[in-house]
């Protein structure tokens, strides 16, 4: 090809991309979640935005940790009563239940499942990390009363795993939320999630835990890396 | 099978027929004719049920390829009818007024290859991935693995092992089996 | 004696039945483990839940009403402790006899519903939508399981001529042949039966089992909230369980008969529950309304006359 069709390929080639990222962005919000006026109920006209939360917008504060015989005490005890949220967000979340069975018992450790990310301080992270799932953790987290605790399962999280090349999985998961234990394995046994737990407990007992602390101070930091790869962001910047 | 093949070839124009075993043949089929081929087969010959629709990117003949694949309960069969359509400009009718579920083989088409199916119900919602606003990404020309790349951190010092070469490295160090593996040890 | 030695021994009483609630919990759980074949968790897990609970350092809070659901589940625990006499020894007027009165057989009927009203307020108030649906599942199985255990109270009253639970034990004290159990079987059945539904065991737990809706009325509390309540559930629970054997069994004349004794009715319900499943919520609602209330029925119909 001469030059000129070259240049007039690659101009082409830009002004689609940028008329398809001009059409992107007007798509990625739905219509119900667009700003838009409405009539309240004295009669004026009152301009609303559905994605923006009215009843407290702050950012995340650190909490420092009371220090002192306290809180060692406290630290263990939030060491031997670990409840773990039940969102299983890849394949390894295959692991979790052995380790209810009788063999690989994880009761008398003090690890428990809950329902709910109110009433959990652990989040396991297992496996491969879609874009579609990030977006439901990261509005799970920062639900989770803080201390909280992240553990990672699998070589997907350190490094992108089998996975690496893919387009729609993420390579690194501290980049976007902070973790604190990684189990490493493709899946790990359910003796090395045990493993994982006594090394948690561990750091727990040291007072090394405070990844919720790291999250509120570079709140920003995390926050842009996420919403580069979340383009279609559609909740308030902190799902509290 | 070759009868329906024989019945099939008076109608349209048939090329490329396949009969891979005695269930199952392939043909391919010209854009225009292919739902009538397919609506025929339906209805008059008891291929009843659709087992999938997929699309195969033929980057060098700038051709994308459907695959319609039916099956007869009755006689336990298959054929698969392939329609090449235009890479340049890849339109194809849809085939919703025959079987309600092909509206999530033509929504996901679209979402990966880029494949408009119009009138087809829910064609423009997402499939896979949420805000996604690249090229299709199932498509050859895709880079997939300079994407993650640019996009998604990567962290360097990638190492791969052969487990078996590693095993045999930790567990027998000083034992040699053939020449190429005295040959890597050196 | 007076009131302020009076408070003091409602007080130890009341300190004395939450632990004994949180170890009968932790001893309900680690049978039902070895009935699996595993461990099951530590006895001492219960204190170190409450413990983990209270040192949250965030915490939420959707509005007034939201409160209301912990503290009227306190309440309600510690209202049924306070009038009730729990060991029956040195008159009416005796250490452990609380602030029991004439009427108080009424007032414990109420205080066994003022829990889930107030679950009720704070759940909705909660905003979530699981919360409602599991609130109002709990309530009506509640209103189910009230008709025959209230039949089976109305009729011991008629049979002792008295509203007042003190009587009631009073009169069943000088060995085993007095007990209500066996000189008013029908009603003792039903209150046996009914009793499987206040305890809150399978097959009666969809209400509160972890697996079903998101847990139900407690999804939305976190923290010190979910703490209260499950030190008031370690009360209620034992203070249920008291409350049959005053009214059924005879009653205790020392802590350790108490203790015993509620240990043993507890682990009926436990029982049940280890060996049936769950069931749906209108399964349980037709389930109380034929057997136990046939024998509520017939336990008022034998002392109408």
């Amino acid at each position: 090809m001469s030059e000129l069709d070259l240049n007039k390929k690659t101009s082409e080639m830009l002004a689609k991309s940028e008329a398809n990222a001009a059409k992107a962005e007007k798509t990625f919000i739905r219509p119900e979640d667009e700003e838009r006026e409405v009539v309240a109920p004295d009669g004026s006209i009152i301009k609303v935005n559905p994605i923006y939360d009215y009843f407290s917008n702050e950012k995340p504060k650190e909490e420092k940790p009371r220090g002192g015989v306290v809180e060692k005490f406290l630290n263990w005890a939030r060491a031997e009563s670990i409840w773990v949220l039940g969102f299983g967000t890849g394949c390894g979340s295959i692991e979790i239940p052995p380790l209810v069975t009788p063999r690989f018992d994880m009761f008398r450790y003090g690890v428990q499942m809950r329902p709910t990310p109110r009433q959990s301080n652990a989040f396991i992270i297992s496996g491969y990390l879609s874009v579609k799932t990030l977006k439901r953790v990261i509005r799970t987290y920062e639900q989770m009363p803080s201390p909280k605790y992240i553990l990672a399962l699998g070589s997907c999280t350190i490094n992108g795993g089998m996975y690496y090349d893919s387009y729609s999985t993420i390579n690194r998961l501290d980049k976007y939320i902070p973790v604190d234990v990684y189990i490493a394995g493709c899946m790990p046994r359910p003796e090395a999630l045990l493993h994982g737990f006594v090394k948690l407990k561990q750091l727990i007992k040291e007072g090394k835990a405070e990844k919720a602390n790291e999250y509120a101070r570079n709140f920003d930091e995390y926050k842009a890396n996420q919403k580069k790869i979340i383009k279609d962001w559609n909740m308030p910047d902190y799902n509290w | 099978m070759k009868q329906f093949i024989e019945k099939l070839s008076s109608k349209y124009d048939l090329q490329e027929v396949v009969y891979q075993r005695d269930n199952l043949v392939f043909a391919a089929i010209s854009k225009e004719n292919a739902i009538d081929a397919v609506t025929y087969l339906r209805d008059y010959e008891g291929f009843t049920h659709l087992v999938m629709m997929s699309c195969v990117d033929w980057i060098e003949d700038g051709k994308f390829q459907l695959l319609y694949l039916l099956n007869s309960p009755d006689l336990k069969s298959d054929i698969g009818l392939k329609v090449y359509i235009d890479r340049e400009n890849p339109v194809m009718d849809s085939a919703h007024h025959l079987w309600k579920q092909v509206w999530t083989y033509q929504r996901e088409i679209r979402e990966s290859f880029g494949i408009d199916f119009p009138g087809s119900p829910r064609i423009e919602e997402n499939f896979v991935v949420e805000g996604w606003d690249d090229k299709p990404f199932m498509r050859r020309d895709f880079d997939t693995h300079e994407y993650a790349q640019k996009t998604y951190f990567p962290r360097g010092n990638r190492k791969t092992n052969d487990p078996a070469e590693y095993m045999r490295k930790k567990l027998y160090p000083n034992q040699p089996v053939t020449a190429k593996q005295r040959k890597d040890d050196k | 004696m007076s009131i302020y030695v009076k408070l003091a021994y409602t007080f130890l009483g009341l300190m004395i039945v939450l632990n004994w609630g949180m170890l009968m919990g932790a001893t309900m759980r680690k049978i039902g483990a070895r009935m699996a074949g595993r461990h099951g968790i530590p006895f001492r897990q219960p204190w170190i839940n409450l413990l983990k609970n209270i040192s949250t350092r965030t915490i939420i809070t959707h509005g007034v009403m939201y409160y209301m659901g912990p503290v009227f589940r306190l309440v309600g625990g510690v209202g049924l402790f306070l009038f009730m006499p729990v060991v029956f020894s040195g008159g009416v007027d005796g250490p452990w006899t609380n602030f029991s009165f004439q009427g108080d057989l009424v007032l414990i009927l109420y205080f066994q519903m003022f829990g889930m009203l107030g679950m009720a307020l704070g759940a909705g108030q909660g905003g979530h939508p699981y919360s409602a649906m599991g609130i109002a599942r709990g309530l009506a199985q509640h209103a189910a399981v009230e008709l025959p255990l209230t039949m089976a109270i109305i009729s011991i009253a008629i049979q002792f001529d008295t509203l007042s639970i003190y009587k009631i034990v009073e009169a069943q004290q000088g060995g085993f042949q007095n007990w209500v159990l066996f000189t008013n079987p029908f009603a003792a059945a039903a209150i046996i039966l009914a009793m499987l539904g206040a305890l809150g065991h399978s097959p009666f737990n969809l209400v509160k089992a972890p697996n079903e809706i998101l847990i139900g009325p407690a999804t939305e509390y976190e923290g010190t909230y979910l703490g209260f309540m499950q030190s008031a559930g370690a009360i209620i629970h034992v203070m249920e369980a008291v409350l049959f054997m005053n009214l059924v069994f005879g009653g205790a004349t020392s802590w350790i008969e108490l203790i015993v004794k509620s240990f043993l009715i507890y682990f009926w319900s436990v029982f049940v529950g280890m060996v049936f499943p769950r069931f749906k919520i209108e399964q349980s609602i037709t389930w109380f309304f034929k057997v136990p209330l046939v024998l509520g029925l017939l336990a008022i119909i034998i002392y109408m006359f």
